[in-house]
């Protein structure tokens, strides 16, 4: 049920003066309440040890949700697992939650999967709340006008053990994505273009709202995509203001979709936090949708992008403190000034992550390889956000036509975007990838590169074995 | 770090955690000999690499800091962490965007571990600074070139003294004294010794209810017997009581 507020307040004076505030803190900083607390198997059992430790107990188990996916194996998931570390990470998270009364979406609930893509598609996740994770991708979260950003252990055990977590003020910057975005260019192309524009510690300090025209196009899932690398460009959250697009994802998730009445309640609560339109930013972006291309890193941050037919930049010719780290950057990738990223061979193909793992994702990119062949040099692997995303993408047959094209189909997790399993780069192997860091080392192997691209582009470098510009692949099949 | 007169002592800076629970050490300086790790955008897979949190305690995380680029083909590099001269230091020097990346508290438990008791740095990625200060470690700021500088004066003579001062926002070397930033929360959770937060957050658990029972997403069955809930028949009749009136 839906009880009265003590007004209606917009998401962005949630900032200004919090929502779920509880009180203000002797440290200036905020104390807020935690509408909902996801949890995985790497960044909690310390906190778990330390609540032990001070005998305290968790206090809002109800709005605590657990799920395993960084260490999970996405090949056999048979128990024990065969990686001794990532069954003792397994079994710590089971004897954590057994008798605190939290959810548990583990394999065998056919619930499992990468967090920032359960909580979004259970209908969990919901505009206005806080949500924190132990995760910086949290910010994922935001697609749905939630405040959603990452923490660490420590704050893992104050959110266990309060229900609540100290946040400090943030300013918020709109960012106006205006104009319509070309065919084949998607929400990951915008936010690459994003943090090229802003640097990656642009956003430190802000929380992003994103919005205009190209934004209010885009599907939930794409907002997502958005969202979740925020924290890419420095911004511990980012948001978009809920509207049509947000309530109609929300009614058909297990939270709604048996109970319309309940739904009508909630929204017309998420229609009153939207951000008036006379809003006032401490900043405001604009970015012509229009013009951005589908975007590939050449570097090793998220921040290093460019558009797929642009000529790499040289260092020389960035500003000073980008330089160093440029120069780095084009060593580790073997690529030099001047060159294009088109034509740039790969190893590897790796769609999934929680940027890019959900059912638009992997539509989008079956559409690509249907009736075409992974190149003979390349690994392909498609690894599914959830379970729930796996089991309806193969009743709409998106396996066959990846596993026709000589794609791997595999069980859900975070996979190759870090490594923590047994999907990993090997040696100075190159990987096109729809994940969101580009780290040296990021994909498990520290000669290892990484691009960093959307579905689609993903999907038409595993058939070209290079990178290519789907737009092309597209026209020379067409004719 | 050095404690408030009477103040609650220290706890050991390589337990796992402050297993206290009736007062936190303030943290009003910092000091000893420095390392320079140089570069912008150092994220937390290079402080700590990935295969290394395959644990579910942070216990030897130290040896494992800055652990690929400190090792090439098994052959230790050159990185200031492998060098000698380094070897004790507690306040670690680094330039911009320090610590983006991963939300991973593996990165400065690893730092920590490793000895480093404090950070100066251009800028700092905010959850990393905000996993710092819940182990009690200040980030201080400074412009590029004042780091610079410091890094200049480490290499060249890493036996100095460093001190930094997180009342008085500065890093004293040597001659020099250099005006830093300290985040004003930070700041503020450093020097009365609420940078552990949980017995803070703890102490408003009658507001922390009443304020997720006014929130319109939260159930009622969601939060019952939570703590600060109030007991018995009267917090039946004043829950349904606020969930009528607003029903309407």
């Amino acid at each position: 049920m839906v009880r009265g507020t003590s007004g209606p307040r917009s998401l962005r004076e949630i900032f200004d003066s919090p929502l779920a505030a509880v009180t203000e803190l002797p440290t200036g900083q905020t104390q807020l309440f935690v509408g909902l607390h996801l949890i995985h198997e790497v960044t909690s059992p310390q906190a778990f040890g330390m609540l032990a430790e001070r005998d305290i107990e968790v206090a809002y188990p109800d709005l605590t949700h657990a799920t395993v996916d960084h260490i999970v194996p996405t090949a056999d998931q048979s128990r024990p697992y065969a990686d001794d570390a990532a069954e003792e990470m397994m079994a710590e998270l089971e004897a954590n939650v057994q008798g605190t009364g939290i959810e548990f979406d583990h394999p065998g609930t056919g619930e499992q999967g990468i967090v920032h893509v359960i909580g979004p598609e259970q209908g969990l996740t919901q505009p206005g709340m806080t949500i924190v994770c132990g995760d910086s991708h949290t910010s994922t979260h935001g697609a749905f006008g939630a405040l959603a950003f990452g923490i660490g252990t420590s704050q893992i055990r104050d959110v266990l053990a309060t229900g609540t977590i100290a946040m400090e003020k943030q300013k918020v910057r709109r960012i106006e994505v205006t104009g319509e975005l070309g065919s084949y260019v998607g929400a990951k192309d915008v936010i690459l273009t994003i943090i090229r524009r802003l640097g990656t510690d642009g956003g430190v300090g802000h929380v992003y709202e994103y919005g205009g025209e190209a934004i209010s196009a885009l599907d939930m899932e794409g907002r997502m995509s958005i969202c979740n690398m925020s924290v890419e460009g420095g911004a511990r959250a980012g948001y978009v203001n809920p509207d049509a697009t947000t309530y109609e994802w929300l009614r058909e998730t297990d939270a709604f979709r048996s109970d319309p009445g309940e739904f009508e309640r909630h929204k017309s609560y998420w229609e009153s936090i939207r951000s008036e339109e006379t809003a006032e930013y401490d900043d405001v972006v604009e970015i012509d949708g229009n013009e951005i291309e589908p975007v590939v890193t050449w570097g090793t941050t998220p921040g290093q992008g460019i558009g797929v037919g642009e000529a790499i930049p040289d260092p020389d010719a960035l500003p000073e403190d980008e330089r160093e780290v440029a120069r780095c950057a084009q060593q580790h990738m073997g690529v030099s000034p001047g060159d294009r990223m088109e034509g740039y061979g790969i190893d590897v193909a790796f769609l999934g992550s929680c940027t890019n793992a959900r059912l638009a994702d992997l539509r989008a990119a079956a559409k690509i390889v249907e009736g075409r062949e992974v190149h003979s040099d390349v690994r392909g692997l498609v690894v599914p956000g959830s379970q729930r995303v796996k089991e309806a993408a193969e009743r709409e047959g998106l396996n066959r036509a990846f596993e026709a094209a000589g794609f791997e189909w595999r069980g859900a997790g975070c996979s190759m975007c870090l490594g923590m399993n047994e999907d990993q780069l090997r040696g100075a192997e190159r990987c096109a990838s729809s994940s969101n860091r580009n780290f040296v080392g990021r994909q498990g192997s520290k000669e290892g590169r990484t691009v960093l691209m959307s579905p689609v582009m993903v999907a038409a470098a595993a058939i070209e074995g290079e990178v290519t510009d789907v737009r092309t692949l597209r026209e020379v099949t067409a004719a | 770090m050095s404690d408030e007169p009477g103040a609650e002592p220290e706890p050991d800076a390589d337990s796992d955690s402050n297993a206290e629970t009736d007062g936190v050490p303030t943290v009003e300086v910092a000091s000893g000999t420095g390392v320079p790790v140089r570069g912008n955008d150092i994220d937390t897979d290079q402080i700590i690499p990935a295969r290394y949190l395959k644990a579910i305690t942070f216990d030897g995380l130290g040896e494992y800091a800055f652990y690929d680029q400190r090792f090439e083909n098994g052959e230790e590099t050159d990185h200031p962490f492998n060098n000698e001269r380094y070897q004790g230091a507690s306040i670690l020097v680094v330039n911009a965007n320090f610590g983006c990346g991963s939300s991973r508290e593996h990165a400065p438990q690893a730092l920590d571990r490793w000895g480093i008791d404090a950070i100066v740095g251009e800028s700092f990625a905010e959850i990393f600074a905000g996993n710092c200060l819940a182990l009690g470690i200040p980030t201080v700021t400074a412009p590029v070139q004042d780091i610079n500088q410091l890094q200049d004066h480490v290499e060249e003579y890493p036996e100095t003294e460093i001190a930094v001062d997180v009342a008085n926002e500065t890093v004293s070397y040597g001659e020099r004294l250099l005006e830093g930033t300290v985040d004003t929360a930070q700041r503020t959770a450093l020097l009365e010794g609420v940078w552990d937060t949980t017995e803070l957050l703890k102490s408003n658990r009658k507001a922390i209810f009443e304020t997720a029972r006014s929130l319109p997403y939260i159930e009622d069955a969601a939060i019952e017997g939570a703590p600060g809930a109030p007991a018995g028949s009267e917090d039946r009749s004043a829950r349904s009581e606020a969930t009528g009136a607003s029903e309407n």
